[in-house]
C-alpha cells in the first residue's frame, strides 16, 4: 500500500474531525438511530385504476385525513395494488409518478375563455361558459341541420360542429357524452382509439 | 385483445411485431417475462428498431418501417410450403374449404372490382359461392381450385424469402429463423401468442397487418386457446370501452352500425344486420340485432321509442361517409365546420400534419375543450415562438377550456385491452370548480334542452326526449348510468318456453343480453356490456383474485365483456370432438350434457360437438375467414403496398405495375397527395413512436416523468450518425415535406442500416411526447412531419411510415 | 424507535460496540439485470416514496437521466449497447445505486458519529442530522455512490426503504418493477432465486451467468444477476473487484488511533467547536487547519 504524505493528512484530518468525540465518550446526538417514520401509517385508502395504458393496473391512492367533516383529504401517495391480477403491485414510470399528474402546476382549475383575437385567457363561471357554448351549439345546429337531403331521404344529421371523446373517462361518461352527441344529430364523432 | 394480459403466461412463443410491449405496456410486458421465465417461451421481436422489448428477446429481426405484410405474407408462405400447420383446426374452423366464386381475381396488384378514379372497389365478387340449398358450397378434400386453401396457398406463394428480404431488409436468414420459431407452434401442444399496437395500426394498410397475423394465428390453430390468440395492447386507459360503446362516427354501442341514408326502411336496416347461417347448424349471434338496437333505442328514448315509430329510429343521424378526425379535419380546414368539442385527446398533437390541424382549427367559430390539463390545442391560437408560429391577433376562433377530474377524484368504470371492466373509486377532491365529465355533459345538455324547450329550434324531438331520469340532473352518477348500459327489464319478462314463469321482473337489472327482447319489453345501453351490474351488484366492482385452475382466468375479478368470458372463441381450445387439443391447456370442454371449464364457454353451452357448430359463433359461417370476403377495403387477401412515402419507387411485388406502389383504397384528399415527400428530397423512413418514461402527450405535464427523460430528442444509427457528421447530444433539425422539428440526436447501434432492394437504407425514430406546453422542456410537435393519409378501413393515420431528412445544426 | 428488525450492527465513527446478542434477519435486494428493460419505474418509486425530484434536466444524447446519481437521485438507470460476434447487439442495462455493502467504504470512511449506520439486517443508511458534510463517505465508497446536496450539504444515498422494511415492507423500487426485475427478502433466498436464474440463463446459452456479490466488500445487499458475470465492466463500469480504497483501510487500522493520540490538541479543539457552533463548522474548520498544513507541505 503507497500513500503519500498529502493523502495521510488528508486521512488524519478526517479522523480528527470526528472519531475523537466519540473517543472521548461525547455524542451529540442520541445513539439511537432512527428511520424516517413510515408515512403511510393512518393514510385513507382508495382503490383505483391507472390511467394511462390499457393494462389496466390497479392502484392504491393514500390521503391525509380519516374524512372526518372538517379534515380536508390530501392525496399524498400512489401506488400498486398488490392484489390485482395483472400488475400485482408493480408499475411502469407512469404508474408510478401519477401523484405528479394529479398535483401537475398545469391542472386546470377554473372555466376559462379566450375571446376571438385575444392573446389571453379570462375565467368566466360554469353558467356562463355552459350557456355560451349552447347558444354557440344551437346557432350553428339550427342553421345546419339536415333534416332531408335533396333526394328527400330522411338523415337527421347535424355535420359542422364534432365532437372527440376522450381517452381516459370512465364508460359511464363516454355512455353519456354518446347518448348526448347522438341525440344531437352529431356525426363528426370519434374517440382516440387510433391516435 | 382476444385473450387478456395474465393470460400470456400460458404462452410458448410470443412474437412482438407491430408493438413494443415492454415500452408501451411494461406491467403488462411482465407476462412474457413470465412465460419465458415459468414457460420456456421464446420471445420474437420483430421492429425497425432494436428496442425495450427487443432487449429482452431470444430472437430480433430488423424489419423496414411499412413492410409487415410482405414479411408475414412470408411467413404464410413458410407455413404452408413446409406444412407447418395445424391441420385439424384448419379444416374444421376456419374457410379453407370454402369454394370462392368464379370471378373473384386478382391481378396485377389489383383485386377484381377496382375502380381506379374513386380508388375504390365494387367487392361484389369477393364472396364463397353459394350452393342451391342456399349454403355456401365447401370442398373438405381441399382439392378445389378455388377453395380457399388453393386460393390463399397461390397468393402467398409469391413471398418469397428472397423477396421479403429485397422488401423488408430482413436478411434472409433471420427472416428464416424467425419462421422456424413460429412454426414450431403449429403443434396441438404448443401456442405462440401475437402482441401488437399501434405498430401496426397506424399505416395506411394496418388493418391488412393485423388481418396478415391473425392468419398466421390460424393456421397454427391458435385462436381461442389459453397463451395465444391475436392481442391489441391498446394504447389509452380506455379506448377498448369507449370503441365498445361506439364513440365513433357510424357505431352505435357495441359495434352495432350507424344506418347509411339509403336505408331509410327500419325493417331492412334490421335485416341487413341480422345475418341467416351461412352453413348448416351455426350460431350466427348476429341473428339478435334487433334486440339489441331497439333495447338501445328504449335506453335512450324511453316511451318516445315506440314500435309505431320503429323505436325512434328517425332519431339516429344517417351517415352518407364516415365523419372520422382525418375527414373533420379536411372540412374543417375547407372553412365547412362551424364548432368542435375536444373532451380530452390534444388534437394538435395527435393528429398528423400539425401545421393544416392549426390552421383548420384557426377557421372554426369555436372551440371547446374539456381536460384536466393545459393542452397544446387549448393553446393553439398562443405563440409559442418556432414550436407555435401563430399570430393570436389573426385567429378568430372562440375557445372556452373546461376543467374536468382526473381519475383520482372520481368513480366509474374503465375496459383494459383485456376487456376487463374495472370499477374505480374516488380518492380525492377535485382541484378548484373542476367537474367530471359526466357533469359536464349534463350540464352543456341540459342547457340545451331548456333553450330547445323554450325557442324551439330544429328537430327538437331526440333532445326533449332523451331520457333523464337521473336523481340530480345535472350530476348522473356513474351508478346510475352503468345500471343504465347494463340494462333492465322494462315489464315482466316471460320465459319463452314456460310463459307461467317470469324471468325477470319489470324494473329489475338483467343478468345479461341473452335476456334481451327486440320488442321494446327490455332497455339496454350497451348489449355487451350487459351484465357489468345485474341485481347481484356491481360485478365490475368485484375483488376476488382467485385462480383456481392455474391459468390467469381470475373469473370473480371485475367483469370482462361478453358475459364474463376471458379468452373469446374459446370453444376453439377444444377439438371437434370437445376434448381440448391440449390437456395441459385445458379452456372449456364438453362433459357429456354441456360446456364447462376454467372459463365462460364462449359458446352455445348446450350444443353437443356432433351437432357440428363452429367456434366463431359470430360470423355467419361459424368458422374464422382467410378470405375476408367484403369485410376488408383493399381485398379479401392481404397484400403488401408500399407507404405513401417510401424509399422504393415501386412496389416490388408489382414492379411493372406502379399504380399498384400503394394502397389502391386508401382515402387521399386533394392537397395532401402533393404534400408527399419523395424519396430524393428526404431519404431516409421515419416512425413515431412512444417512450416508457412517457405517455402520449400528458406526462410532459408531470413532474417526475420529466426529470427522468426532460427534452425532446430522435434517434439515429450510427451509419447515418456517421455519414451526416452527427454525434450523440448534436441537434439536429429532421424535416418532412410538411414542416420540420428540431431535437437532439441521440447515435444509437440499436437502429441498424438495413439493405432494401439493394440499397442501403437508414430509417429515422422519432419520440412524440412533446410539445409547448408542459412541465418537460418544450419541443416540437412530433406530428409536425407525419403526413395525412390513413389506412384504407381504419383511416388511422400513417404515423408509422414516412420520409424525413437529417441535418446537423 | 427503531423496530428489532432494525438493530444496529455498526456506526460511524464510533468504538463503543453495538449490542450485539440478537441474531436477526439479513436482508437483500437482488437485480436481475437480465430482466430489466430500463424503465425507470425504480426511479420514480424511489422520487415518489422518498420525496425527492430532481431538476428537469437535458438530454446529452443518450437514454440516461438524470445523467448520474444525486442528492436527489439516489437510483439511475445506466445503459450500454454491446456487439460482439457471438451475441450480436445487446442492450445491457444495470440500476445504479448503494450496493449494502457488508463491509460500508462509506460508514468506515465517514468522521462523524452516527452520521451513517448499518443495521444488523444489512442496510447500511445514512443519518443526515448527523452528517457534517465533509463527502469521505464518497472518498470511502468503492461504488462511488453517496452525494452531497447542493441545498442542506448533507450526505444522501439509497435507504434500502429503511422506513418502509423496518414495518415489514419491501422497498418501494422493488415492489414498482414490472418486470420482476429486482426482488426483496433474505439474503438466503436471494442467493438461491440468483443461483436459479443462472442455471436458466446458462440454458439459454448465457455460460458465464452469473451473481455479484462481491467479496472485497464482503457481499453485498444489493446483488446483481449479470449475463456476463465475468465481465462487469460491460454494465456500464461496474467494478470487477471492488474494494475500499486503501486510504480508508489506512484510516481504519492505523490512522485512527494515530490521529486520536498524536493529534489530541485538534481534537479538543475541534470538539468545543463542536458543541458550540454545530457540525459543519467543525468540518470546515478542521479543512482550514488540514489544508493549512498541506500548503506548508507544499513549501517545505
Amino acid at each position: 500500500m503507497q500513500l503519500s504524505r498529502r493523502q495521510f493528512f488528508k486521512v488524519c484530518a478526517a479522523g480528527v474531525s470526528g472519531s475523537s468525540m466519540a473517543v472521548l465518550g461525547f455524542s451529540p446526538t442520541a445513539a439511537m438511530a432512527e428511520t424516517r417514520h413510515f408515512k403511510l401509517a393512518r393514510t385513507t385508502e382508495v382503490r383505483n385504476t391507472c390511467p394511462y395504458c390499457s393494462v389496466g393496473c390497479g392502484i392504491i391512492l393514500y390521503s391525509l385525513g380519516d374524512r372526518a367533516k372538517n379534515a380536508h383529504s390530501e392525496l399524498i401517495h400512489i401506488e400498486g395494488d398488490p392484489d390485482h391480477p395483472v400488475n400485482r403491485g408493480t408499475l411502469c414510470p407512469k404508474g408510478a409518478g401519477l401523484l405528479d399528474f394529479v398535483k401537475s402546476k398545469n391542472r386546470l382549475k377554473f372555466p376559462e375563455v379566450r375571446e376571438a383575437g385575444s392573446d389571453q385567457w379570462k375565467r368566466i363561471s360554469w353558467d356562463e361558459a355552459f350557456t355560451r357554448i349552447a347558444k354557440l351549439m344551437k346557432a350553428d345546429r339550427d342553421a345546419n341541420f339536415v333534416a332531408k337531403t335533396a333526394d328527400g331521404l330522411t338523415v337527421n344529421r347535424w355535420l359542422t360542429t364534432g365532437f372527440l371523446a376522450a381517452s381516459a373517462s370512465s364508460n359511464e361518461s363516454g355512455y353519456l357524452t354518446h347518448k348526448v352527441v347522438r341525440s344531437l344529430g352529431m356525426l363528426s364523432f370519434d374517440n382516440q382509439a387510433r391516435v | 385483445m382476444t385473450n387478456h394480459w395474465t393470460d400470456i403466461k400460458n404462452a410458448d412463443v410470443v412474437l412482438i411485431m407491430g408493438g413494443n410491449a415492454a415500452e408501451a405496456h411494461p406491467c403488462g410486458f411482465k407476462w412474457v417475462v413470465e412465460a419465458k421465465q415459468h414457460n420456456k417461451a421464446k420471445l420474437i421481436v420483430v421492429d425497425p428498431r432494436f428496442n425495450r422489448s427487443a432487449s429482452q428477446a431470444d430472437f430480433y429481426a430488423p424489419i423496414r418501417t411499412g413492410t409487415d405484410i410482405a414479411f408475414l405474407g412470408g411467413v404464410i408462405n413458410y407455413l404452408i410450403a413446409n406444412d407447418k400447420i395445424h391441420h385439424e383446426y384448419v379444416k374444421s374452423y376456419t374457410d379453407m374449404t370454402f369454394i370462392v366464386r368464379e370471378d373473384y381475381a386478382f391481378e396485377n396488384g389489383f383485386f377484381s372490382g377496382y375502380d381506379e378514379a374513386k380508388r375504390k372497389y365494387d367487392k361484389s365478387t369477393w364472396e364463397y359461392e353459394i350452393g342451391k340449398d342456399g349454403y355456401v358450397v365447401t370442398d373438405p378434400t381441399l382439392q378445389h381450385p378455388r377453395c380457399v386453401f388453393n386460393l390463399m396457398k397461390a397468393h402467398f406463394s409469391r413471398y418469397t424469402p428472397e423477396l421479403v428480404e429485397k422488401i423488408c431488409g430482413t436478411p434472409k436468414d433471420k427472416f428464416l429463423t424467425v419462421c422456424e420459431m413460429i412454426g414450431s407452434a403449429a403443434a396441438p401442444n404448443r401456442v405462440m401468442t401475437i402482441m401488437y399496437a399501434l405498430g401496426w395500426t397506424q399505416h395506411s394498410t394496418g388493418s391488412q397487418m393485423i388481418r396478415t397475423g391473425a392468419m398466421v394465428q390460424l393456421l397454427l390453430g391458435n385462436i381461442g386457446k389459453a397463451g395465444g390468440g391475436m392481442n391489441a395492447l391498446r394504447g389509452h386507459s380506455n379506448i377498448q370501452g369507449l370503441t365498445d360503446l361506439g364513440l365513433l362516427s357510424n357505431l352505435l354501442p357495441g359495434y352495432m352500425t350507424l344506418p347509411g341514408e339509403k336505408e331509410q326502411d327500419f325493417q331492412a336496416y334490421l335485416a341487413s344486420r341480422t345475418q341467416k347461417p351461412m352453413r348448416p347448424g351455426q350460431m350466427s349471434y348476429w341473428q339478435n340485432f334487433p334486440k339489441f338496437l331497439v333495447s338501445n333505442l328504449k335506453a335512450w328514448y324511453g316511451n318516445a321509442a315506440t314500435k309505431d315509430n320503429n323505436f325512434a329510429y328517425d332519431y339516429l343521424p344517417k351517415l352518407d361517409k364516415t365523419y372520422d378526425v382525418l375527414q373533420v379535419m379536411e372540412l374543417m380546414h375547407q372553412g365547412k365546420m362551424t364548432g368542435y368539442v375536444a373532451q380530452g385527446f390534444n388534437p394538435l398533437a395527435s393528429f398528423p400534419n400539425k401545421a393544416k390541424v392549426g390552421a383548420a382549427l384557426s377557421k372554426l367559430k369555436f372551440l371547446v375543450i374539456i381536460d384536466p390539463l393545459a393542452t397544446d390545442t387549448s393553446e393553439f391560437w398562443k405563440n409559442y415562438g418556432e414550436f407555435n408560429n401563430v399570430n393570436p391577433a389573426e385567429i378568430q376562433t372562440e375557445v372556452f377550456r373546461l376543467p374536468s377530474t382526473c381519475f383520482a377524484e372520481e368513480d366509474g368504470s374503465i375496459t383494459n385491452s383485456g376487456r376487463w371492466l374495472q370499477w374505480h373509486w374516488k380518492g380525492a377532491e377535485p382541484p378548484g370548480d373542476a367537474r367530471t365529465d359526466q357533469e359536464i355533459m349534463a350540464g352543456l345538455f341540459l342547457k340545451l334542452k331548456e333553450m330547445y324547450k323554450k325557442d324551439g329550434g330544429a328537430f327538437p324531438d331526440p333532445i326533449l326526449n332523451l331520457t333523464w331520469g337521473y336523481k340530480i340532473p345535472d350530476s348522473p352518477s356513474p351508478e346510475e348510468i352503468a345500471k343504465e348500459y347494463n340494462g333492465k327489464a322494462l315489464v315482466d319478462l316471460l320465459d319463452p318456453k314456460d310463459p307461467s314463469k317470469v324471468v325477470k321482473k319489470g324494473g329489475e337489472l338483467l343478468d345479461g343480453f341473452a335476456q334481451l327482447r327486440d320488442d321494446g319489453s327490455t332497455a339496454c345501453g350497451c348489449w355487451i356490456f350487459s351484465g357489468a351490474w345485474t341485481e347481484k351488484g356491481n360485478m365490475m366492482a368485484r375483488r376476488d383474485n382467485s385462480d383456481p385452475w392455474g391459468n390467469g382466468q381470475t373469473l370473480n375479478w371485475s367483469f370482462a365483456w361478453p358475459a364474463n368470458r376471458r379468452i373469446i372463441y374459446n370453444r376453439a381450445s377444444a377439438d371437434p370432438s370437445g376434448k381440448p387439443f391440449d390437456p395441459k391447456r385445458k379452456q372449456i370442454w364438453w362433459d357429456g350434457t354441456k360446456w364447462t371449464g376454467s372459463d365462460v364457454p364462449d359458446f352455445k353451452v348446450d350444443s353437443a360437438p356432433e351437432d357440428g357448430m363452429g367456434p366463431f359463433i359470430m360470423n355467419p359461417e361459424g368458422v374464422a375467414r382467410f378470405f375476408a370476403r367484403g369485410g376488408m377495403n383493399e381485398g379479401p387477401f392481404p397484400e403488401h403496398y408500399e407507404p405513401f412515402e417510401s424509399p422504393l419507387e415501386v412496389n416490388l411485388m408489382h414492379p411493372n405495375n406502379p399504380k399498384a406502389r400503394n394502397n389502391p383504397a386508401a382515402r387521399v384528399f386533394k392537397g395532401d397527395m402533393e404534400a408527399f415527400g419523395k424519396a430524393k428530397e428526404f431519404p431516409y423512413p421515419a416512425t413515431t413512436y412512444r417512450l416508457t418514461e412517457h405517455f402520449h402527450y400528458w406526462t410532459k405535464q408531470v413532474e417526475s416523468n420529466a426529470v427522468i427523460q426532460p427534452e425532446q430528442f430522435v434517434e439515429i444509427g450510427e451509419g447515418l450518425a456517421k455519414e451526416k457528421g452527427i454525434v450523440a447530444g448534436d441537434r439536429v433539425k429532421v424535416s418532412s415535406n410538411r414542416g420540420y422539428i428540431k431535437a437532439v440526436a441521440v447515435v444509437t447501434k440499436r437502429i441498424m442500416p438495413i439493405t432494401v432492394d439493394g440499397k442501403v437504407v437508414h430509417q429515422v425514430g422519432i419520440p412524440i411526447h412533446w410539445g409547448f406546453k408542459g412541465v418537460a422542456k418544450n419541443g416540437y410537435i412530433a406530428n409536425t412531419l407525419t403526413p395525412f393519409v390513413g389506412d384504407a378501413n381504419s383511416q388511422t393515420p400513417e404515423f408509422k411510415s414516412f420520409l424525413v431528412n437529417v441535418e446537423k445544426i | 424507535m427503531p423496530l428489532q428488525s432494525l438493530d444496529i450492527a455498526a456506526r460511524s465513527a464510533t468504538t463503543t460496540p453495538p449490542p450485539g446478542i440478537r441474531k436477526t434477519l439479513e436482508v437483500a435486494k437482488l437485480i436481475d439485470v437480465t430482466k430489466c428493460i430500463g424503465c425507470k419505474a425504480c426511479q420514480v418509486a424511489c422520487m415518489q416514496w422518498n420525496d425527492v425530484r430532481d431538476e428537469v434536466g437535458e438530454n446529452h444524447g443518450t437514454y440516461d437521466n438524470p445523467r448520474d446519481l444525486t442528492a436527489n437521485s439516489w437510483t439511475v438507470m445506466r445503459y450500454s449497447e454491446v456487439e460482439s460476434q457471438e451475441r450480436g447487439l445487446e442492450w445491457l442495462i444495470r440500476k445504479d445505486g448503494c450496493m449494502h455493502c457488508e463491509d460500508p467504504g462509506c460508514l468506515k470512511a465517514c468522521p462523524s458519529p452516527g452520521a451513517i449506520i448499518k443495521y444488523a439486517n444489512g442496510i447500511v443508511d445514512m443519518q443526515q442530522e448527523n452528517c457534517i458534510g465533509c463527502g469521505y463517505c464518497i472518498t470511502g465508497c468503492p461504488f462511488n455512490v453517496p452525494r452531497i446536496s447542493e441545498k442542506d450539504h448533507k450526505a444522501y444515498k439509497c435507504t434500502l426503504c429503511s422506513d418502509r422494511v423496518a414495518v415489514g415492507l419491501e422497498p418501494a423500487c422493488v415492489k414498482v418493477c414490472p418486470t420482476g426485475c429486482i426482488s426483496f427478502g433474505s439474503k438466503e433466498d436471494m442467493k438461491d432465486i440468483a443461483e436459479e436464474r443462472v442455471v436458466e440463463l446458462k440454458e439459454r446459452g448465457y455460460g458465464n451467468a452469473g451473481l455479484y456479490d462481491p467479496q472485497g466488500v464482503g457481499g453485498t445487499h444489493v446483488m446483481y444477476v449479470l449475463h456476463h458475470a465475468d465481465k462487469p465492466g460491460l454494465y456500464h463500469d461496474l467494478p470487477t473487484d471492488p474494494a475500499i480504497s486503501p486510504m480508508v483501510s489506512l484510516w481504519k487500522g492505523v490512522t485512527k488511533p494515530l490521529a486520536t493520540l498524536g493529534l489530541a490538541a485538534v481534537a479538543i479543539g475541534s470538539l468545543f467547536h463542536y458543541v458550540t457552533k454545530g457540525p459543519n463548522e467543525v468540518s470546515k474548520e478542521t479543512e482550514k487547519e488540514v489544508e493549512k498544513e498541506l500548503e506548508e507541505e507544499g513549501k517545505q
